[in-house]
């Protein structure tokens, strides 16, 4: 009974538990309602993600109404691994974040930062699992304004300004979106992703629906910090509390991505998009400049926080170089660094939380020989590095091997190439965070100790799964292969 | 007459780019919102003005009356301006801590205040 009600669920426990979280005023009590919603969306998609690779797309019709007039959420082998992602992220995330949180945020503001919590989710997994375009924008404002509420509650001020910045671009990023959806709607008269691809092809020549792409693909470019729309990433992730970062590396550029998959696979079909607008003749320059760049952006920073975000647009680029690629593996290769890169980055982001969480800081400088204070903590950071580069094993290498196959496939060698020497930059920035912790000198470990069990436990979890995933490939790559396919396919 | 039929197509890129060059430009944040705001009312007459038709009517059940305005857009755009009213709120919220933290609201302030005592 409850079964059919699973698409649907999965976005609206999280919403009713919200409002409860706020007027719950014990910081234990805020946390245990966060932490159980989160596990139980993460149950739903699992469930749903089973279901739909036993039975194929799960369509699932909001108040009985049929699919152009009601909104419909539509579930298949693309958004339910990514609902996977996201749920299991934020449940992993959530675990690390009861002691993270009590440590860096005002106690009287804990309940407002779950709520937030619980509306970033909400707001990610309804962008994901609705099949409605207008919806999509509800869904990305709600998870948004969650999220610039999360990075200020860190008390440094220089989390206010990266929210407001974040809040400006954010802003006109959805609002992009919006004109797409507008003029998307003006041409078509519908709003349903489906009945949009179907309604496209007799108007896809007019200028209007050129323009709907344009404002579409900048305004998600924005959301999905793409270079070089990413300049609130780099502040944003690293003036967020620990926990806020963790979650946010692992889904919202995540989600965003999706979204650009969905409206160029789905809604407009690999022919408008690659063959009459040449998307992939922009995204390959882009994305290549872009990882180079950012990489070595990242090499020069001098807070661990900041060079992982930097790296973090880096790795983004990936997915987009494997868009740009237009072809079945380069896309298997994106969908799979969507889930890998999720894993990777919220383990290391994890890994600092512990670091602030003892110093108060991921400065270089003060991290000095901190391997010999912190082993476990320095451990699961360089077992993420080495998945980060892309090491054998590691989930890292998965995605890459992917796209060094796609980029043979197309018989770019250079694009191959490209993707080994970036990969040496990675070894660059990862080794200068442990270089410091390993090879330099620390007085004392005095004051300053391992990182505590419910830190270290949540951590490791994420770092166990960058290398089960790693060594164990079937299930992510069978996925994101079908979910290629059927990108692929699902073309008008 | 084809420019002047598209008025309010007009009306909403002037306002939609005057929204924008406020962003953009102003180093206030205030004004920043308010530019912000600009852009997004344009992005609203945009959608209502999608749903008009020539001699339509509101659209309610009346005897007689076949040609009615597209309520959609309208509803859609409801959406959109309690977001928009959201998105000011937590602005204008961010805002005042700003200004509260670092007694300022202007960004050059700002960026230096951060500049000096960076790490």
């Amino acid at each position: 009974m409850i079964s059919e009600h699973l698409p649907v669920l999965q976005v609206v426990v999280p919403l009713l538990a919200g409002p409860v979280c706020l007027l719950l005023r014990r910081p234990s009590a805020n946390w245990a309602l966060a932490a159980s919603v989160s596990w139980i969306t993460l149950a739903i998609a699992v469930a749903l993600l089973v279901e739909v690779r036993r039975a194929g797309p799960i369509i699932y019709q909001l108040g009985g109404w049929a699919a152009p007039w009601g909104i419909e959420y539509r579930i298949d082998h693309v958004n339910a691994f990514v609902l996977l992602i996201v749920s299991g992220v934020s449940a992993v995330v959530l675990l690390f974040a009861r002691a993270s949180v009590q440590r860096e945020i005002n106690n009287r503001r804990i309940n407002i930062f779950y709520t937030g919590w619980l509306l970033c989710l909400t707001g990610l997994l309804g962008m994901t699992a609705t099949g409605d375009a207008f919806n999509v924008f509800v869904f990305l404002e709600i998870s948004s304004l969650a999220t610039y509420l999360l990075i200020s509650l860190h008390p440094d001020r220089r989390a206010l300004s990266a929210a407001f910045h974040y809040l400006v671009l954010g802003t006109i990023g959805a609002t992009f979106i919006l004109i797409g959806i507008a003029l998307l709607y003006m041409m078509t008269g519908t709003l349903n992703i489906v009945d949009l691809a179907a309604h496209l092809p007799p108007v896809a020549q007019t200028r209007t629906v050129a323009v709907a792409f344009s404002f579409l693909v900048i305004g998600i470019g924005i959301k999905a910090a793409a270079f070089p729309l990413h300049m609130w990433l780099p502040n944003a992730y690293a003036y967020a509390p620990s926990a806020v970062t963790a979650l946010l590396a692992g889904t919202a550029t995540k989600v965003a991505v999706y979204l650009l998959l969905r409206f160029l696979f789905s809604l407009f079909g690999p022919g408008l998009s690659f063959e009459q607008y040449l998307l992939d003749k922009i995204l390959l320059p882009l994305a290549a400049v872009g990882i180079i760049s950012m990489s070595v952006a990242a090499i020069y920073q001098t807070t661990a926080k900041k060079l992982l975000a930097y790296s973090s647009v880096a790795q983004i680029g990936y997915m987009l170089l494997g868009i740009s690629l237009a072809s079945v593996t380069g896309l298997t290769a994106t969908v799979l660094h969507l889930f890998n890169h999720a894993l990777i980055k919220s383990a290391l982001f994890m890994a600092m939380g512990c670091v602030v969480y003892r110093i108060g800081t991921t400065q270089l400088a003060s991290m000095a020989g901190l391997a010999r204070c912190m082993p476990w903590t320095m451990a699961a950071f360089v077992a993420g590095g080495l998945s980060l580069i892309g090491v054998p094993l590691t989930v890292g290498f998965i995605s890459k091997w992917y796209l060094i196959l796609a980029a043979l496939e197309r018989g770019w060698m250079w694009l191959a190439a490209l993707v080994v020497i970036t990969s040496l930059l990675a070894v660059a920035y990862v080794w200068r965070v442990v270089e410091v912790a390993y090879f330099r000198h620390r007085e004392s470990c005095a004051e300053v100790a391992e990182a505590p069990l419910s830190l270290l436990v949540p951590t490791w979890l994420m770092i166990a799964a960058n290398y089960y995933f790693g060594v164990d490939a079937s299930l992510t790559t069978g996925v994101a292969g079908r979910a290629a396919e059927l990108l692929f396919g699902a073309a008008p | 007459m084809e420019a002047l039929g598209h008025f309010n197509y007009w009306m909403v890129v002037l306002l939609m780019m005057i929204g924008l060059y406020v962003v953009i430009a102003s180093g206030n944040l205030i004004k920043k919102i308010v530019g912000l705001n600009l852009f997004q009312t344009s992005v609203f007459i945009l959608y209502i003005s999608m749903g008009k038709r020539a001699g339509g009517t509101a659209p309610i059940l009346v005897e007689g009356v076949v040609n009615y305005s597209n309520p959609l857009p309208h509803v859609l755009i409801l959406t959109a301006i309690v977001v928009g009213v959201a998105t000011t709120a937590v602005g204008l919220a961010l805002a005042v801590r700003i200004y509260s933290a670092y007694g300022s609201i202007e960004e050059a302030d700002i960026a230096e205040q951060d500049q000096s005592n960076s790490d």
